[in-house]
């Protein structure tokens, strides 16, 4: 509406939002390599800053014009033929999460990132390449067609893989770097065809075009592979490789190789998420596509506790929380493929606070033992580090789900869903619920082996110390954030309205289960459930964890946990096996060698052989010359005159032409 | 009046002449002797042409090519006289310094 500009002045110019962070990224990248870290700080902290306030704005605007869905095309960008894909941004109630929880919390790791990352090399670069990451993961929510969202999409994926390998002198590191972007090629290679098989079905690539023409499409039923059931398991194979679900979730744990803000940023509370959202997002094509919904809620459920009883053994206290990471998403996207796509969004936004103050606080810790990442060579920190601890100590809360924490609400929400499902419901919360006891004793084995019990690091050596405040404030903003963030839906539990599935009501439309009184009753009962598996997976932890331990030795059961399920060992052996000996005995040793090098090859020596036969002619010999001449003449006479001196009986047997 | 085809034949042997010395013979005077008699029998095919077909463009191609053998002339035989100091010898297989 033209007459409301003025008043708007953010929204109509929405680009501002993702282009802060570029420009900082490239000011940083280009010129920062020679400044003093103030410089790059002020730079990095001002770009991300101003883009948060800008995104407040925005969403200001939003509220004032009474939550219509903004949409504007910015740019044309690819026009061929019927086919436009432009600079389109939208903003309407699922991105505003989306966007407020990229800026702002990305605002609060950048905070964290300048202590921590303080006595690091490359400074500049970090920064430069975490702004970058801003950019595409807000191109990515805010994009208004599935092109510009592959852009955001493959972005982000570009800044994972630069900053996974950030300390790229290590091997590790530079491996895993590596892992996550090749892995992520697979789920990107199913993502581009879902986009070609949309865009041959509706003819465009827009959300709202899409959308809307899939809206009157009749459904698929259950079982049938009609072209959005295809469509959709496309796009959810990308969805499993960036958001790291089985069978593609193997990169997440490497990737804890970055600086632990990167882990906190991509890992944990933005990139991850993408996959969420692009289900999200597409919800109109996930329901009329009940078969891919079943498979997004099985992966889903499957990954949650695959991933959470990798959990409950391994040493390193970053490794804990990548799985713990899996496994959550694994609940995200079973909220997705039981039609509670409210209840994912919900998760994902308190998830995205509790797990980035549990990986900052995890780096405090990491940074207070001077690098050390096992959790067998902690304990007692409790009393050293006060202000880590209880930030810690409030996300292990909220992640394993206790009242009044956010994740008691978020995961509480997800479990009713998945109870209330149609095909197996049932078996679908069993799994999510013994899941959660396992979150719950993981998180408080983590907390029990850090910060409680005998000293088990060496005193003279190790100097444990508080992080500067850089590090400590954002941790006690996310920790307030972990305690009140799930407060939107808590009026649900005494009858009230879920302020926040309503506020996504106009997104996700009728996608969401209906309530009435007799649900009310069992979602009460069933958060009294929740929070009794939660119990119990404290009470195990503490039985086990308080008090003397001792590492022991991983057997049975606990020694396949401890190995993964052997996941890596049989992908080596199956997938990058064959390939590196595919590569080496047939693309090296016959394509590349033989075929390739070979071509070039011969026609070189062809090409020499030649001139070494040709060169005879030039000889410097003038009356040489002139005989070729002479030759070239005569050839020449000959071809003019030969028609006339074509013998007779040549000239009969042609017909007498001439 | 004398048929064509005699100035053309006696023409045919002064240039058949003219490219037999010019393959055959080794002083480089020798050479260009060759070269001014393939120039002149081509002026007698020209002049030949010019009386048969009773138009005058024959002759005036002769005069340019007596133009051009001249001009030819000086700039060879300042070459010829060079190429005696340097190399002490007018045989042309010794004037090879361009050869691989």
């Amino acid at each position: 509406m033209p007459t409301h500009e003025h008043l708007r002045p953010i929204l109509e110019y929405l680009w501002i939002i993702p282009l802060l962070p570029l420009l900082g990224s490239a000011i940083n990248g280009l010129l920062g390599a020679k400044w003093p870290n103030k410089f790059v700080t002020s730079v990095a902290l001002g770009s991300t800053g101003l883009s948060f306030a800008c995104a407040l704005e925005a969403v200001r605007e939003f509220f004032a014009n009474g939550q219509a869905p903004f949409r504007k095309e910015f740019f044309d960008w690819i026009v061929a033929g019927n086919f436009r894909a432009g600079f389109d941004l939208q903003l309407d109630q699922l991105t505003v999460v989306m966007v407020l929880v990229v800026t702002g919390v990305g605002f609060l790791i950048h905070i964290y990132a300048i202590g921590y990352m303080a006595h690091e090399g490359g400074y500049y670069r970090f920064f430069s390449y975490l702004n970058l990451f801003m950019f595409f993961m807000l191109i990515l929510v805010l994009a208004a067609n599935f092109v510009l969202l592959f852009v955001g999409w493959e972005g982000v994926g570009l800044c994972s893989y630069l900053l996974i390998g950030f300390y790229f002198l290590k091997k590790s590191a530079a491996d895993a770097g590596k892992k996550a972007f090749i892995v992520n090629r697979i789920g990107d290679f199913g993502f581009m065809l879902g986009m070609f098989l949309l865009f041959r079905a509706f003819g465009s690539l827009d959300f709202q075009t899409v959308f809307a023409k899939a809206a009157t499409w009749q459904p698929d039923v259950m079982g049938q592979f009609g072209t959005l059931t295809i469509a959709c398991l496309l796009l959810f194979m990308g969805a499993t490789g960036k958001s790291a679900q089985l069978p593609l979730y193997v990169w997440l744990p490497d990737a804890m190789e970055g600086p632990t803000p990167v882990s906190a940023l991509i890992h944990a509370a933005t990139m991850v998420t993408a996959g969420v959202y692009v289900v999200a997002r597409s919800h109109v094509l996930f329901t009329h596509a009940p078969t891919a919904m079943y498979v997004v809620a099985i992966v889903g459920c499957a990954t949650a506790i695959f991933a959470a009883t990798i959990g409950l053994v391994q040493p390193d206290i970053k490794k804990v929380l990548a799985y713990s990471t899996v496994s959550q998403l694994g609940y995200m996207f079973l909220a997705c493929g039981v039609g509670a796509f409210g209840a994912g969004i919900f998760h994902l936004m308190t998830h995205s606070f509790f797990k980035a103050l549990l990986f900052l606080s995890a780096g405090s810790v990491i940074h207070a033992m001077g690098g050390e990442q096992d959790m067998w060579h902690m304990g007692g920190l409790a009393s050293k580090i006060k202000v880590t601890f209880w930030c810690m100590l409030c996300g292990t809360i909220a992640i394993a789900g206790f009242a009044p924490f956010a994740g008691f609400f978020s995961k509480d929400g997800i479990l009713f869903a998945a109870y209330q499902s149609e095909n197996g419901g049932k078996v679908l919360y069993g799994v999510g619920l013994l899941a959660a006891i396992f979150t719950s004793f993981y998180m408080f084995r983590l907390v029990w082996l850090t910060f409680f019990g005998e000293k088990r690091y060496d005193e003279h050596h190790v100097h444990v110390h508080e992080s500067p405040a850089s590090m400590t404030m954002p941790l006690v903003i996310l920790a307030l954030l972990s305690l009140v963030g799930g407060w939107f839906a808590a009026p649900a539990l005494w009858g009230g309205p879920n302020y926040f599935a309503d506020f996504l009501a106009p997104v996700f439309g009728n996608a969401e289960a209906a309530g009435g009184e007799a649900a009310h009753s069992l979602e009460l009962t069933l958060s009294i459930v929740a929070v009794l598996a939660a119990t119990v997976g404290l009470i195990v932890a503490w039985r086990m964890y308080s008090g003397k331990v001792v590492r022991g030795t991983y057997t049975g059961l606990r020694k396949i946990l401890y190995n993964k399920y052997y996941v890596d060992e049989l992908y080596q052996a199956t997938i990058v096996g064959p390939l590196v000996w595919l590569s080496r005995n047939v693309f090296w040793k016959v394509v590349d060698v033989g075929v390739i090098d070979g071509s070039v090859n011969g026609i070189a020596h062809g090409t020499e052989a030649v001139g070494d036969t040709v060169r005879h002619t030039q000889s410097g010999n003038v009356r040489s010359y002139a005989v070729w001449v002479i030759i070239g003449a005569i050839v020449i006479l000959a071809i003019i005159f030969w028609p006339l001196w074509r013998p007779a009986f040549f000239v009969a047997t042609s017909g007498g032409v001439r | 009046m004398v048929a064509t085809s005699y100035y053309l034949i006696l023409s045919a042997i002064l240039f058949g002449l003219g490219i037999v010395a010019f393959v055959f013979k080794r002083n480089i005077i020798t050479l260009f002797m060759a070269i001014e008699l393939m120039l002149n029998a081509v002026n007698l095919a020209f002049v030949a042409f010019s009386q048969a077909l009773g138009k005058p463009d024959g002759e005036v191609f002769v005069l340019f090519v007596i133009v051009v053998a001249a001009a030819e002339a000086a700039v060879g035989l300042g070459i010829i006289i060079l190429t005696a100091r340097n190399r002490h010898s007018l045989n042309v297989e010794r004037v090879n310094l361009l050869k691989l």
